[in-house]
């Protein structure tokens, strides 16, 4: 069940500014064992939250977002690890973030809430951890956005983590990358109910801009030979039959419709733009002189790193690339690259080969805990 | 322990960086941290070992040797070690002069085609040899380029790789006892220490 906590001492920004207080939603799952040694924290990515697994209630129709990887048996062992998982500071489900009332005004933050990157993220996890009574985490996971923050943390906080994994990310992200998220950005802003951000003060949501945004997000993150395998051409509705005017739609239509409508009642757009800029102005070794090698030889934890084939947002090269230069760092790293056909999705996946690589992992970690507690 | 594992740690330095190509189970670079406490990654691309070395800590990368070594920096590691894995590269001269400019030196081991055995069978029977080292049939093996200890010395010389040592294994009483007469035709595994 999720718990809250209010931050009360100010938390200063990569931007900057400050805030004053916050709050963070989060989940637990398993036991912290006696010597606080066996915690893991789960980094989400740009549409996730708390509820990384499990079930809140028996007849939730869905577990949370991560529910294949975070269990009993699974890779990352609820028998064996203490698992943390939060909403990110400017999230939308419950953590501060847009959507929260701005105490200096009484009204919701809206486009006045702080830009953040993904080290604003870390200090504030770096916060949970003091509060749960974590020193060192055994690990420090996430995928996409998710690898970014757990990345910064072992540059961040080398002490506070013994191993990093990293899902399906990159150290920045391509052009192409950045494209796509404005163009994302450009539908939500240019719905006429965006009113500036200040929707929520004018009681108006700019769903269609932020459903368009999905759809186009939800494109990139499937391979085309994902799609194609998935839908194909087939027909939800309508014929080709000669003499007949019949309108047709398509399975990936509906499908895309729906995914787009269904988020965009569910999330906040403004949570999504400043969530997209994150993703977009993180770059692993900016402060370190634009050099990889340099920023790692900072870290002090094992890396498992992961791509996805068919992955062409973060592709196999940019995971590689975290690969060279911790061997070139010198830094404990091992690689693994799964065959998928769907796409950056897949690091949600079910997929056998990934959740062998990430459980015999994750059984070194906390084969590593065991023996600390004897 | 493989005699051949335990041949190669004599001639790691404590300590030191080395590179894994085509590391397998992660048994020789687990044994090497714990008793040189070298640093060092394995190369593989077998899922299955790849696991292995997982489970037991090792630092493995998946990487298809025959796709070179193009991402690891001119010396940047003290030995770059490859056992039994020779046999299997599409262009074995290249990886070890790849091997020789990313390490300082290399530690090769390989089967020895020229072994007695191979070499009878071969002449009696006719057919490819098929033998407790060297399991599979011709169309099916993963073994693509043989050679002899004779033909690894002879590449080499015309590369100018400086041999630093060469040990010879054999497994069975009769190789055991002839090996260092006739390394050529009772040595079974072949380990090459080189160096520019």
């Amino acid at each position: 069940m999720p718990q809250s906590h209010v931050f009360a001492e100010p938390l200063p920004l990569a931007c900057g500014r400050t805030l004053k207080d916050y709050t963070l939603v989060y989940e637990t799952y398993g036991a912290l064992n006696a010597d606080r040694s066996n915690a893991v924290l789960i980094c989400h990515a740009l549409s996730g939250h708390h509820h990384a697994a499990g079930r809140h209630r028996p007849e939730d129709k869905r577990p949370g977002w991560w529910d294949n990887y975070i269990g009993p048996g699974k890779p990352i062992d609820t028998d064996k690890f203490f698992v943390v998982s939060l909403n990110n500071l400017g999230g939308c489900h419950g953590s501060t973030g847009p959507a929260s009332i701005n105490p200096a005004t009484g009204k919701p933050w809206g486009p006045d809430f702080p830009p953040l990157r993904a080290r604003d993220w870390v200090h504030s996890q770096a916060r949970l951890a003091d509060l749960l009574g974590i020193d060192q985490w055994a690990a420090v996971v996430g995928g996409s956005l998710g690898g970014m923050q757990a990345m910064r943390w072992a540059l961040e906080y080398p002490e506070r983590l013994r191993h990093c994994v990293v899902i399906a990310s990159a150290m920045k992200l391509t052009a192409q990358n950045i494209a796509f998220n404005e163009t994302a950005r450009k539908a939500i802003t240019s719905d006429p109910d965006f009113c500036g951000g200040r929707y929520l003060e004018q009681e108006r949501l700019p769903r269609r801009g932020l459903a368009v945004a999905r759809m186009i997000g939800h494109i990139t993150y499937l391979s085309d030979d994902g799609l194609g395998k998935k839908f194909g051409r087939e027909l939800r509705s309508g014929t080709f039959s000669l003499g007949t005017d019949e309108e047709v739609e398509f399975q990936v239509q509906s499908y895309l419709r729906y995914q787009g409508d269904s988020f965009s009642g569910s999330f906040d757009p403004n949570t999504y733009i400043l969530m997209t800029r994150a993703l977009d102005y993180f770059d692993l070794a900016r402060e370190y002189g634009d050099d990889p090698v340099a920023a790692f030889s900072h870290a002090r934890c094992r890396f498992l790193l992961v791509s996805f084939t068919s992955d062409w947002r973060f592709a196999p090269e940019r995971s590689r690339e975290i690969a060279d230069a911790l061997m070139h760092a010198n830094v404990p790293v091992s690689y693994a690259e799964i065959e998928s056909a769907m796409g950056h999705d897949a690091f949600l996946l079910p997929n056998e080969r990934y959740q062998r690589v990430f459980t015999a992992y994750m059984n070194g970690v906390a084969a590593e805990t065991g023996r600390e507690v004897n | 322990m493989r005699i051949d594992l335990d041949v190669i740690q004599n001639w790691i330095a404590p300590e030191s960086r080395v590179l894994d190509l085509g590391c397998g189970d992660g048994e020789l670079l687990q044994q090497l941290g714990r008793n040189k406490r070298i640093s060092g990654y394995g190369l593989e691309i077998d899922p299955a070992q790849i696991e292995r070395c997982l489970e037991r800590g090792v630092s493995v990368v998946e990487q298809n040797l025959d796709a070179g070594l193009g991402n690891f920096a001119d010396g940047s590691f003290d030995t770059v070690v490859m056992t039994q894995a020779l046999q299997t590269l599409r262009q074995p001269h290249l990886v070890v002069r790849e091997m020789l400019r990313v390490g300082r030196e290399c530690i090769i081991t390989f089967p020895n085609f020229g072994q007695w055995k191979a070499r009878w069978h071969l002449a009696f029977s006719g057919r490819m040899p098929v033998s407790d080292l060297l399991p599979y049939e011709w169309y099916d093996t993963p073994n693509i380029h043989f050679c002899t200890f004779r033909d690894f010395e002879i590449l080499c010389r015309e590369n100018n790789w400086t041999i630093l040592h060469r040990q010879v294994v054999s497994e069975t009483r009769i190789g055991a006892a002839f090996k260092d007469f006739l390394p050529n035709l009772c040595g079974e595994t072949a380990i090459y220490h080189l160096t520019r």
